[in-house]
């Protein structure tokens, strides 16, 4: 009846990436998170833990999702939310990013959620401000409590992580998803393959540790789940690949193809998919999908977080946001 | 009439004339009048140099002052304070200004800005083309005689194959040295670091290493044909490198600088997003740093210049890809050279003076980088052991962004003189 | 700050004497047997609890639902404490509702950890009654709260540490008093 004690304690000031964290440190986030799984099945699905906090959820990019995902989570442990959307394209005449950050924390909030186009704009804004910072996604660069939702799926379906096959499929070049999910389940001790065309594969990707691939049956089999990742097809006015329907026929995951799976495989997707493009919608809507699982588990992950920064004590700047004082050699 | 000074008990350092012992120097009318041992002249004021390093001026040929157009983060004023403070007593300055130094008239009022307002010597370099665009060429002539010493479109590489030879052709005619930025445009598009591994882990754009070297490679064929003259500008790469070494080999008049940051700083120094380690080119590998120290120790890359680059904070306190590219360097180039290089037995100190200061001078054709009797008293006394923090409120550029603050650092110039005036006196700026 | 052991308040055979007549009292006060379900306070009190429910069914043959309850997210110090507490589940796999709940505790203090546990129970449902049965009662309130049923009453000292070990976290079972003692520098 009783789960281990766990004798890890949160110390981090802010959230900004699993890249930063111990593999003790992910599985806290897990453990806390499945708590709040339990209080959001409650009639009653909030509890006072967060009362008198505020919580601001900035965001550079407009996200309906992860907004509404986070504002819930903050709801639900009875803070008060404060969303402020600013449009990216603003920000170059506007005020800076710093700026903003120091105005709102000068209204004496206690979290700052941000979503930003850049990369690391979250480490900047860390270093900038004494409220917490999580990272609710940065450019390319990480989106931890995408990647800590599917790692608690993952768990909750197949009751661990350490040894599982994991395949994450689509563009890994442009994808923070991709990322926060390599550094969270290579710790975790998952064995991680991408699998992408050929230039959607970044440079020394494989020095994260994960196997990579072109072949779409080659990342399908044995897996116990893959992450299928959002596809887009414009970036900067180019193409990404020539054609959807090339892509599909290339890389969608199809009954067909899923045939040839392991039978329970697992099959995630951060949304919003684009269906008969990543994957055909009779496996979006089939016994593997997991795709509405994941949204729900979204927000007990994300209390954990918010629960966790907001109470660490006397929190260490995080080493991700420090300036470098010495040398190369 | 200027003070007569006679600097006792210091430690000469002198690569052009190999000379590296207790020496003392004696100074009059502007001019080196004598090194010898145990001098005993008359003088108006006498400097203690004991356990000092004497050497001739630090020459910077690679700094952007800002002026005119960008007076917010840099001036010619500002600018040469900050290059005393380091120890130099001579710079080159860079013509992407705005205007860009493309045209006589430009050359002209900078020349009066320069008499006003600077402390030590300032070389200009003029545009290669019409605002730095790659299509016209300036009239090269034209400049000359309005007193620039060399031609660059740095910031940005000449792309056009043509225009570059016959530029070479031209800078050869009229004795100018041709500075090339080198990068391909094509291949760097976007980029905000290093390509490799770290850019990928932080998601950011790269720009590879080979959009650095297929530039180098380029001019460096273009400088074979036309039989005229290079100089590579801020080398950061190992390949570049290579093929340097080789040209050199093959007798192509080839020179090349490196800039302080690229022997102590790698790509992972990125990792937290400090916009100051932003710059272009961008900060490489490990291995790069190793191949530029031996590059340094080889002779391969002969001028260690800062490409001093003021910004502002509130243009570099942003996201790393809005950032502007570049940092200060003129404050902490020895000290980096004393800490990374003579302190780890890459250089001797002949070999870092001869870098900071002999070889900029003659490539550049300038006096300078030697205490020969009679030259002008271009001359920096050094404390070798001094250990000290930087601050940055203790930064005398106009602009603070650096990558070295708080860094604990050795050596530094305590003393200057330009052409026999004191410009700096125990680490007072005068 | 360490803790120095000072008297043994109950060993293993008196603390399991003080559940059996707990459960003893239980049955005794309630008019009706029915309904009646418990929930233990994480983490002794949880264990307190599965053990009053195996007495319950010796002494009278009730076999009554138990369920654990973590109070984390109701404390009202988080702010003070010095190390962030872990958040355990909360497992109360049925309806609380009408239910007679025995709210079970180890030591019962200043009365916030049982405010806590009437807030979460609470937002589980609206049950007809709830008790509270705690092993040791050591004074020294600070709300309007008191047991139902008590193990021991134990004065104390505010310098005092009322320390109960159970077999299922400590290795064994016993209630100890420690006396608080300043580490010498």
């Amino acid at each position: 009846m009783q789960t281990n004690e766990k004798k890890i304690i949160w110390k981090k000031k802010d959230l900004l990436g699993l890249e930063y964290l111990s593999k003790e440190e992910i599985e806290l986030i897990l453990y806390t998170a499945a708590s709040f799984k339990e209080v959001t099945t409650r009639q009653i699905k909030k509890v006072p833990a967060l009362r008198g906090k505020t919580v601001v959820n900035l965001f550079y990019e407009p996200s309906t999702r992860t907004r509404t995902s986070f504002e819930l989570a903050a709801k639900r442990l009875s803070a008060d939310v404060v969303n402020i959307e600013i449009e990216a394209s603003s920000v170059k005449k506007g005020e800076t990013l710093i700026d903003t950050g120091r105005n709102i924390e000068a209204l004496k909030i206690d979290i700052i959620v941000v979503r930003h186009n850049a990369s690391g704009a979250p480490n900047i804004l860390a270093r900038s401000v004494k409220s917490r910072v999580v990272n609710a996604g940065d450019g390319w660069h990480e989106h931890p409590t995408q990647a800590l939702l599917d790692m608690f799926t993952l768990k909750s379906k197949l009751g661990r992580i350490e040894g599982l096959k994991v395949s994450i499929i689509g563009d890994i070049a442009h994808s923070r998803v991709a990322r926060s999910n390599i550094w969270g389940l290579t710790k975790l001790g998952a064995q991680v393959t991408v699998c992408a065309p050929e230039l959607l594969i970044p440079e020394g990707i494989e020095q994260m540790g994960v196997k990579v691939t072109t072949d779409i049956d080659e990342a399908l089999r044995g897996a116990d789940a893959i992450n299928v990742l959002r596809m887009q097809f414009e970036r900067d006015g180019a193409l990404a690949f020539p054609s959807k329907l090339e892509y599909f026929k290339q890389y969608g995951i199809t009954a067909e193809r899923l045939a040839k799976c392991k039978k329970d495989i697992v099959v995630m997707h951060p949304g919003p998919i684009n269906r008969g493009i990543e994957m055909s919608s009779e496996v979006a809507d089939g016994k593997n999908s997991v795709i509405l699982e994941q949204v729900t588990n979204g927000i007990a992950v994300r209390m954990a977080v918010l629960y966790l920064v907001a109470y660490a004590k006397d929190p260490a700047p995080s080493e991700a946001s420090k300036v470098r004082k010495e040398g190369a050699g | 009439m200027s003070k007569r000074y006679l600097i006792k008990g210091g430690r000469v350092v002198d690569p052009v004339r190999k000379i590296d012992g207790p020496l003392d120097i004696l100074i009059s009318d502007g001019k080196i009048e004598k090194v010898g041992k145990g001098l005993n002249a008359k003088a108006d004021e006498v400097i203690d140099a004991a356990g000092k390093i004497v050497a001739p001026g630090l020459i910077d040929m690679h700094v952007h002052l800002r002026e005119p157009g960008r007076e917010d983060e840099e001036t010619i004023r500002t600018g040469s304070r900050a290059a005393v403070r380091g120890g130099f007593t001579g710079i080159l300055c860079m013509p992407n200004t705005d205007p860009a130094l493309d045209e006589p008239l430009i050359i002209k009022s900078l020349k009066d800005i320069i008499k006003r307002d600077a402390l030590c010597g300032i070389f200009i370099t003029g545009a290669i083309t019409v605002e730095r665009s790659g299509q016209k060429l300036t009239d090269f002539e034209k400049l000359k005689k309005e007193g620039i010493i060399a031609v660059s479109d740095d910031g940005s590489s000449v792309q056009d194959k043509k225009i570059m030879q016959e530029a070479l052709e031209r800078a050869k005619a009229s004795s100018l040295l041709l500075i090339e930025h080198c990068e391909d445009p094509l291949l760097s598009a976007g980029g905000v670091m290093n390509k490799g591994f770290i850019s990928t882990k932080m998601g950011l754009k790269g720009m590879p290493a080979r959009s650095e070297y297929e530039a180098v490679k380029r001019v460096l064929e273009l400088a074979k044909r036309s039989s005229g003259r290079v100089h590579i500008a801020h080398v950061s790469c190992k390949e570049s490198i290579d093929l340097i070494r080789k040209a050199k080999k093959a007798g192509v008049e080839v020179t090349a600088e490196t800039a302080p940051h690229y022997f102590t700083l790698t790509e992972e120094c990125c990792a937290t997003y400090d916009t100051n380690t932003k710059m272009n080119p961008p900060l490489r590998t490990k291995d790069d740093v190793e191949a530029v120290k031996m590059a340094l120790a080889d002779g391969t890359i002969d001028a260690i210049a800062t490409d001093h680059a003021p910004h502002t904070d509130s243009e570099k306190d942003v996201e790393f890809d809005y950032a502007p590219f570049g940092i200060i360097g003129l404050e902490t180039a020895l000290s980096l050279g004393v800490t990374e290089l003579v302190d780890k037995n890459i250089l001797s100190w002949d070999q870092l003076i001869l870098k900071l200061s002999a070889n900029p001078a003659k490539i550049l054709g300038i006096p300078g980088g030697s205490l020969k009797e009679g030259s002008p008293a271009d001359v920096v006394i050094i404390d070798p052991g001094k250990e000290y923090t930087f601050k940055k409120d203790a930064i005398v550029s106009k602009s603070k962004n650096s990558p070295f603050i708080d860094w604990k650092l050795k050596g530094k110039a305590v003393t200057v003189l330009v052409a026999g005036q004191i410009a700096m006196k125990d680490e007072l700026i005068l | 700050m360490t803790l120095k052991e000072k008297t043994k308040i109950l060993d293993q055979e008196a603390l399991d004497r003080s559940l059996e007549r707990i459960a003893h009292e239980i049955v005794e006060k309630a008019k009706t047997t029915e309904n009646i379900a418990i929930v233990g306070i994480k983490n002794r009190g949880a264990y307190l609890g599965e053990r009053l429910a195996r007495k319950l069914e010796k002494v009278a043959g009730l076999k009554v639902p138990v369920g654990a309850l973590d109070i984390t997210l109701y404390r009202d110090d988080l702010t003070e404490v010095s190390e962030q507490p872990v958040v355990h589940a909360t497992e109360i796999d049925f309806d609380i509702d009408e239910k007679k709940i025995i709210l079970v505790d180890d030591v019962l203090y200043t009365g916030r950890t049982i405010r806590c546990a009437l807030d979460a129970l609470i937002d589980f449902g609206r049950p007809s009654q709830i008790q509270l049965a705690v092993l040791i009662d050591r004074g020294h309130r600070e709300l309007p709260i008191r047991a139902d049923y008590v193990g021991k009453n134990v004065p104390t000292s505010l310098k005092e540490v009322v320390e109960v070990r159970l077999e299922e976290t400590d290795g064994k079972d016993e209630v100890v008093l420690c006396a608080k003692e300043e580490d010498a520098d």
